[in-house]
């Protein structure tokens, strides 16, 4: 996907790129559909938050990346590990609880990781997430790389202890990090109204001297060009920057909250669904005669053979064997430094640890 | 030689630092201050501001940032003024360093050190006098330990650095002053090894960090009244060195656990259930505990001695156990 690119320039115009994150995008809501259905029948247990009608934040945010950067996300990561590159098998597994899950099937929906694709996890804890991109970016600059680590969460997030600080250290050291704000509005049931001091959240970003910019989060080709400038931003001035990307949720909070009903209403959610952001960008591809009907339909049928064929890995993969539940408690080695050493302020390198 | 335990501190970071890039010191007042106890004194004029780093009071945050470096492949070490403090940072300790490794199904190990004094020191009241060992021994995912002597300060913080694990040190603010022979050149001490302090074939005091040294007072004071005690280090709580509590305990078929913090489901309550378990036959008494009392810490001077685990309860315990009269 479009990840392995680095370019960030806009990509407007761009006819492969267009089919690229359009492929995503479907790719995302068919596999979380796939998802909704396993969760109904008792494949996937626990917790289950879906990013159906966010598909185009995650992915135009994460298409401006190099490979050698860092995503880090929260609970609702499903998607990012798709835009990112991990195989929907290894994503399906990790749902399923199956030794092939991309955590070896410890982690579930809400830790999804893949050290291969830099994916630094699906984190529970609301805003536990922002310190730990703020450290990676601190790392970055402490070894002189390039690099730049992504941070998503919701706008419930920025009312939480772990955002103010992280952001105030962002921006007191100059870190290579972006912040995205995934404003779906809500945060499970209480809208952003009845939670912030303020509404336009991005302008917090003035309090931590940091650029922000806020951005239609529907429309993935306006999430691209904001991201990309912050990432260039990051890359070659070491700046930090937080990006509001407003955004909706078509579906309940989890797996067990209703679409519409209590804290918003049917009519509300009707309104958003005009938006959805997997037409947005088929529409305007059809209106550039970028793409017909016919390979539409061709591009949904891949996509959902593709999510079959994950489900049926995903079945067929065993439980992890009961040995698993001690392992990977604690790394039982010592590593040796002398196996790794790293000047600091020296090459983008990260150094493996003996153990890793 | 003989060292304070604060330079003792300061030899193990100098050590690491120089011998491995990937160390960073970080936290409250540790550059420019030289740290709140002077624990990192000359570290910032030696490695300069990337690597000995001033935070913003901010301790859940720097606490999660250390963790973030550490999960890209640095080693950072993390200085806590006080763990009275590290309260707020306890999310990032627990759900992130101690659970990353295993939520991530092995991906991502967490090669850092929380490390800052821990417990009472003298009327400084109820916030900041909390003893942290049985909060933190309980995580699995964490390794902990409670250096008491300026050698094992140098050997435990060294090879903290060193494993590949989350560990948490815990020191002591009454302990920085306190001077003791620590061996010369790259000393380390390996975690979760007990050490015995003291041998006698009488009773076992089982106790470890700060209060190693009520024990040893202990042992002093009872040998001039022809009593033998065992004085066991722990020294690493988590993991326990069971069979060092096992030897020690089939020796003397006595033991007093004494412990720093409060009583119910407390660090000694952990032992005294390896103790039943391990050694049920060998036992010629139950098993006592001596521990700060069940409130809040005072800071009127008679109130707080009256809280704290000292030596003269611990020659009580002994005596009990002992069935001699005290
Ligand atoms: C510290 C903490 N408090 C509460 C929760 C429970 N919780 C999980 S998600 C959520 C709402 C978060 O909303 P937002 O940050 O906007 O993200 P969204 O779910 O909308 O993507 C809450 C309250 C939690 N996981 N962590
Ligand atoms: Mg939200």
């Amino acid at each position: 996907m479009a990840k392995r690119r680095a370019d960030t320039r806009n990509g407007v115009g761009d006819r492969a790129l267009h089919h690229e994150l359009l492929r995503t995008m479907l790719l995302q809501r068919r596999f979380e559909e796939r998802c909704a259905e396993a969760y109904a029948v008792g494949k996937i247990g626990g917790f289950c938050h879906l990013y159906i009608g966010q598909e185009a934040t995650g992915t135009g945010a994460i298409s401006v990346l190099r490979d050698d950067d860092y995503v880090i996300g929260t609970y609702r990561d499903h998607a990012q590990a798709i835009a990112r590159g991990i195989a929907p098998r290894a994503i399906m597994a990790e749902l399923f609880g199956r030794i092939d899950g991309c955590s070896g099937g410890k982690g579930g929906s809400m830790h999804l990781f893949s050290r291969e694709h830099n994916f630094l996890g699906g984190h529970g804890i609301v805003g536990g997430n922002i310190p730990l991109a703020t450290g990676v970016a601190f790392a970055i600059k402490y070894r002189g790389g390039d690099q730049v680590c992504l941070c998503f969460f919701g706008e419930a997030a920025v009312n939480i202890g772990s955002f103010h600080e992280s952001l105030n250290m962002a921006g007191l050291w100059k870190l290579p990090v972006i912040y995205v704000i995934e404003n779906n509005r809500y945060g499970m049931g209480t809208a952003l109204e009845r939670a912030s001091a303020i509404n336009d959240i991005a302008e917090r970003a003035r309090a931590y001297d940091m650029p922000r910019s806020v951005v239609d989060g529907q429309d993935v080709l306006a999430v691209r060009q904001a991201v990309g400038e912050a990432v260039q931003r990051a890359r070659t001035e070491c700046v930090p920057t937080l990006i509001e990307a407003r955004t909706y949720r078509f579906m309940g909070h989890s797996m067990s909250d209703a679409a519409a009903g209590t804290y918003r209403s049917k009519a509300e959610l009707d309104e958003q669904l005009k938006r959805d952001p997997i037409a947005l960008l088929r529409s305007r591809m059809q209106d550039k005669g970028e793409i017909t009907d016919a390979e539409v339909t061709a591009l949904d049928a891949e996509v959902r053979a593709q999510c079959e064929d994950a489900w049926q890995f995903a079945d067929q993969s065993p439980e992890p064997p009961l040995e698993a539940l001690y392992e990977d408690v604690l790394v039982d080695t010592t590593s040796d430094p002398e196996l790794a050493p790293v000047a600091a302020g020296v090459p983008p390198t990260v150094a493996p640890i003996a153990a890793a | 030689m003989i060292v304070t335990y604060r330079d003792a501190l300061n030899q193990a970071l100098r050590e690491e630092m120089e011998r491995d890039d990937r160390v960073f010191l970080m936290g409250e007042e540790v550059a420019v201050y030289q740290g709140a106890y002077k624990v990192s004194k000359g570290l910032l004029s030696e490695f300069g501001e990337m690597r000995v780093v001033d935070t913003p009071i901010t301790e859940l945050g720097f606490a999660g940032v250390g963790v973030g470096a550490a999960m890209v492949g640095l080693r950072p070490v993390i200085e806590f003024m006080s763990w009275n403090f590290a309260l707020l940072a306890l999310d990032q300790v627990v759900n992130s360093a101690a659970k990353m490794l295993y939520m991530s199904g092995g991906q991502y190990p967490i090669p850092m050190v929380f490390r800052g004094p821990s417990g009472a020191a003298l009327q400084l009241a109820a916030q900041h006098s909390q003893a942290w060992e049985s909060w933190l021994a309980h995580i699995p995912g964490l390794k902990v330990v409670t250096p008491g002597t300026p050698a094992d300060a140098k050997g435990l913080l060294k090879s903290a650095i060193r494993d590949d694990n989350p560990v948490v040190v815990l020191e002591g603010e009454m302990l920085y002053n306190t001077k003791g022979d620590v061996p010369e050149g790259d000393h380390l001490v390996p975690l979760g090894a007990a050490e015995l302090k003291r041998e006698g074939d009488h009773c076992s005091i089982i106790t470890n960090g700060k209060m190693i040294l009520v024990a040893l007072q202990v042992a002093d004071q009872l040998a001039s009244e022809g009593i033998r005690v065992d004085v066991l280090d722990l020294r690493t709580v988590r993991p326990l060195d069971v069979p060092a509590i096992t030897a020690s305990v089939r020796k003397t078929n006595r033991a007093v656990v004494l412990e720093e913090g409060w009583e119910m489901a407390g660090i000694g309550a952990q032992i005294v259930d390896t103790i039943q378990r391990e050694c049920f036959d060998d036992l010629d008494a139950p098993v006592l505990r001596v521990h700060q009392a069940d409130t809040p810490m005072p800071y009127a001077k008679n109130l707080e001695r009256a809280a704290k685990p000292d030596a003269a309860k611990t020659i009580a315990a002994v005596k009990k156990v002992m069935y001699v009269a005290n």
